[in-house]
């Protein structure tokens, strides 16, 4: 098992240098001037120059490249002009914000997705069939930045369940029950079009399974048809379900750029689009090459827990 | 194409979407000549006028302009951008998956590795960085989009272009000397161009919602000019006080997404070819049972530990019955092995299956008969009473172990669930219960293969668990299908002989489903010949084997090498089976018959008794005993 992590681990390598030849390259081919964004348009040509060759940007693109990722891998994303502290510092602490928010709705469309899936399965064409199909027809429909706002409207501002927006009280202790308080709301907007996809997956998955031999075989024991459901098909169905669900991971943390802005959530979602208005270029580049790379990390956890899960995989 | 059309307009929600979004296009069109108030007429002091009032139909936004205006614009714009997306990425990917595919070696390995990496962003993430780079705008958010669905279909159509690079036709126009650029127009091209549309239809929704959430955010469309996704931006700060600033534009993407949705499920369901054919029918607890009204089941005999009377079992399969089980009669004594002999689809396994209510359903059905165990009527009893007797009573070992066993649970974890799911003994018990069931079927180190998963065991280890497996918990009724037809002539004896031997042992009752008579001369007392779902011929073994009756038996046993027997020619039956879905009148084998004459062909033959011990289903038996 080690070694086959180990494996995984080195194969991402190439991924992750491709990931940051990508990102440098997109940001490399931004028009215009940096420095001059930076100095405003009333700079001298002289002061341009200087700060060009302050920031290394009158070197070559690939000398420049390996400058960047030399930098990159001792930690230093560079400094962020607008907030003026160090691009790291201030990924690291919205990406925990968008962790929290993003890894409560991956969980809730895990479970959530294939309870429903499974569920549907086992009642194929019944009542809570169509009701779970016609939900997911809805949930994989509508738009989560508008289901977060009717969410406001409805919880927050009518029934005034849950507090409107941000991540913490603005007065008050920070304990894990405000946050609860703060997070419901978003990571359920954020999870529901996960949760259908999951959901959908998960019940085709299922009615795959149930038509095989080896249930057939469990049937003819004598074992319980709950146990025949949820034991042996649910079992066998992950093998496929799983894949999926580290693609609802990307999709949930894409997806939580949306939902920070609407519920305020002060993650790395919301500090991307602010980078972007206000062409704070760097903070961009840093805070996608990171999160990129988190998620071909995930991606090798989802590959460890499917090899633990089925034997057939030579690890 | 037309029956695809046909399949689609069936599936009523497709068609609902289809309308949905064709009224939606053709309103988007006619924007412009519809008598709309102009969008971007800003008009304050009328700001926020609520829906339905007059001048205004859905009210006004922050800035007093025509919310119902505003909406079909913007509707228009933000179809026009997920469509133009979707083109762009359908044209370009496909573009770069065709020459991936095509080339193959080295420009495939270089172009696939950089699609790769391009997918190993999360999606939104790397349309944020383009449009950081070319910066916020209506039509950089477009080539986001565009740019991110790429690698898409990029991947998807090189596999399906490698899949035809090397078909015939492609190397027949090479030979003829045609440049690779005629060869990807003329030949590959038509080939994928149904699977870029398909792509597309499903993923247009989704790049009209990711044009949409760009805009939401501010990096789309900038004002004054508004898609549906700037509109929801805008009006989110007035979200608390003029909600419906929000809803308007809001309810109206998820119409259209919704609808896309619903026409690409249809399309995808009307392509599934599973579907149509039943093959994603979820398989019922138990067989479904219809019997006709006013069924009475016939007095069970007192001495057969299981009897078939008249048993039928069909599968309804689209407006198609299949008659597989034409009502078998059989009975199976305590101690006696009884083998079920006849070929592929002559209906035994089905017979085998819906003994213990296994048959799928739906699409199987038992529309007739009764199968009693020690007197019992089990068709129709309910599934508790099934699921008790199922592996305790009457147990199954299957064809082919490999597919038979859970390929994710350790021998071990299934044979103690065999144990537990009847009797409520600690795990321990039942593991030590269970090593010791893979030493009645001579698994060598039963102990350390306890813990081994069925693709780490040999065909004949695995069909020894199978069997391990039907005698966990000492069942009278043994049904054996085909439990040796997927192994190598070795094993297979080494099957048969501990069967054999367990039989004894335990006297166990089996009934044994084969097409080999090899396999029913070593095992069994007695044989049922079974053809087209219907008994044609049964009796002791030493009987049928010294004279059979019936031409079909005859014809069957011919097909048998007998060692040592000299240069006699294996004789295969002429024809095929006939299908079980349109029987004829008469006897089913008179078409491959060479006795056949008309009267075979006319009314029901019946199973008539032939001596004291037999019974044959023919006119013209081949042998004609004084003492019947």
């Amino acid at each position: 098992m080690t070694g086959y992590i180990l494996k995984r681990l080195i194969s991402a390598i190439p991924v992750l240098i491709g990931i940051s030849i990508v990102v440098f390259l997109i940001m490399a081919m931004i028009p215009g001037d940096p420095a001059t964004a930076i100095l405003g348009s009333y700079a001298t040509p002289e002061n341009v120059a200087e700060l060009n060759r302050d920031l290394g940007l009158d070197k070559p693109l690939v000398q420049r490249y390996f400058i960047w990722l030399s930098n990159l891998m001792q930690g230093d994303l560079g400094r962020s002009f607008n907030l003026n502290r160090p691009v790291l510092d201030e990924v690291l602490e919205r990406f925990n914000a968008t962790l929290i928010l993003a890894g409560t709705s991956f969980v809730l469309c895990s479970v959530l997705g294939i309870a429903a899936g499974v569920i549907s399965a086992a009642r194929q064409y019944g009542i809570a069939d169509k009701a779970i199909t016609f939900a997911v027809l809805l949930g994989i429909s509508i738009p989560s930045f508008f289901l977060g706002m009717m969410m406001i409207l409805i919880f927050a501002v009518n029934l005034r369940w849950f507090p409107v927006s941000g991540m913490w009280p603005i007065y008050g202790t920070r304990d894990i029950w405000a946050l609860i308080d703060h997070l419901t709301m978003p990571a359920l907007a954020l999870s529901v079009v996960a949760t259908g996809v999951v959901a959908r997956l998960s019940r085709s998955a299922m009615l795959e399974v149930l038509r095989q031999d080896f249930i057939r075989t469990a049937r003819a024991k004598g074992v319980h048809e709950r146990s025949i459901i949820w034991r042996h098909a649910l079992r066998a169905a992950m093998v496929s379900i799983i894949p999926v669900l580290g693609i609802q991971a990307g999709f949930v943390l894409s997806g939580a750029v949306y939902i920070e802005r609407v519920f305020q959530w002060p993650g790395i979602g919301q500090m991307l689009v602010d980078a972007i208005l206000r062409r704070d270029i760097l903070l961009v580049q840093g805070g996608v090459v990171f999160v990129a790379a988190c998620y071909v990390l995930f991606n090798i956890i989802v590959d460890v827990a499917q090899s633990l899960l089925d034997p057939r995989i030579k690890t | 194409m037309s029956a695809f059309l046909k399949l689609l307009a069936r599936n009523q929600l497709a068609l609902a979407g289809l309308i949905v979004m064709g009224i939606v296009v053709v309103l988007a069109l006619l924007t412009p000549l519809l008598p709309l108030a102009d969008p971007d007429v800003t008009n304050t002091p009328a700001r926020f006028t609520p829906p339905f009032s007059e001048g205004a139909w859905l009210g006004t936004d922050h800035l007093g302009r025509d919310l119902l205006s505003r909406l079909m614009w913007g509707t228009r714009l933000s179809l026009a951008v997920g469509f133009a997306a979707a083109t762009i990425a359908a044209t370009l990917g496909a573009a770069i998956g065709i020459i991936s595919g095509f080339y193959g070696g080295r420009v495939d390995n270089i172009i696939m590795r950089f699609v790769d990496v391009l997918m190993a962003f999360p999606y939104i993430l790397l349309a944020l960085a383009i449009v950081a780079a070319l910066g916020p705008g209506l039509m950089n958010a477009l080539i986001a989009v565009a740019a991110v669905n790429i690698p898409f279909f990029a991947r998807n159509i090189r596999g399906i272009t490698v899949g035809i690079a090397h078909k015939e036709f492609v190397d027949a126009a090479r030979l003829a000397g045609l440049s690779d650029a005629k060869i990807i127009l003329t030949e590959i091209l038509p080939n994928v161009l149904p699977v870029i549309v398909i792509a597309m239809s499903t993923t247009v929704g989704w790049m009209i919602l990711e044009t949409a959430g760009l805009s939401f955010l501010g990096l789309g469309s900038q004002p004054p000019q508004a898609d549906l996704g700037s509109m929801l931006g805008e009006a989110r700060n007035a979200l608390i006080t003029n909600p419906h600033t929000s809803i308007v534009p809001g309810v109206m993407i998820l119409i259209i997404v919704m609808a896309i949705n619903l026409l690409g499920d249809g399309v995808r369901d009307a392509l599934d070819p599973r579907l149509k054919s039943g093959a994603l029918n979820r398989p019922l607890p138990a067989t479904l049972v219809a019997r006709p009204a006013g069924y009475t089941a016939p007095a069970p005999d007192g001495e057969a530990v299981l009897q078939l009377a008249g048993l039928e079992t069909q599968f309804h399969v689209g407006r198609r019955t299949y008659r597989a089980v034409g009502g078998v009669d059989l009975q199976i004594s305590p101690g006696e092995c009884v083998g079920l002999i006849g070929e592929s689809g002559s209906g035994k396994s089905v017979t085998a299956l819906s003994i213990m209510g296994l048959v799928a359903s739906p699409p199987g059905k038992i529309t007739g008969g009764s199968v009693f165990y020690k007197g019992q009527d089990l068709v129709g009893a309910p599934y508790e009473r099934l699921r008790s007797l199922r592996g305790r009573r009457v147990a199954y070992i299957f064809q082919d172990p490999l597919a038979t066993l859970h390929p994710l649970y350790t021998v071990g974890d299934q044979l103690i669930e065999a144990v537990r799911c009847h009797r409520n003994v600690p795990k321990s018990e039942a593991r030590a219960h269970a090593i010791e069931l893979l030493r009645a079927v001579r698994i060598p180190n039963a102990a350390d293969r306890v813990d081994s998963y069925p693709h780490e065991l040999s065909g004949g280890m695995r069909q020894r668990v199978g069997i391990a497996m039907a005698l966990a918990n000492d069942p009278e009724v043994i049904i054996a299908d085909e439990p040796t037809t997927a192994l190598d002539v070795t094993v297979q004896a080494q099957i048969l002989t501990l069967l054999d031997d367990l039989r004894r042992d335990r006297g166990l009752a089996i009934l044994f489903i084969t097409h080999d008579f090899g396999v029913v001369a070593q095992l069994c007392d007695r044989v049922a010949v079974m053809y087209a779902g219907r008994i044609v011929e049964d009796g002791t073994v030493d009987d049928i084997l010294a004279a059979p009756a019936h031409p079909y038996t005859k014809r069957l046993m011919a097909c048998v090498p007998e060692l040592g027997g000299g240069r006699r020619r294996l004789e295969a039956i002429p024809g095929l089976p006939p299908v079980v879905d349109n029987l004829p009148d008469g006897c089913a084998f008179a078409d491959r018959c060479d006795k056949a004459r008309d009267a075979c062909r006319q009314g029901t033959i019946p199973l008539d008794p032939l001596g004291a011990t037999r019974r044959v289903r023919c006119i013209d038996p081949e042998l004609q005993e004084a003492s019947a």
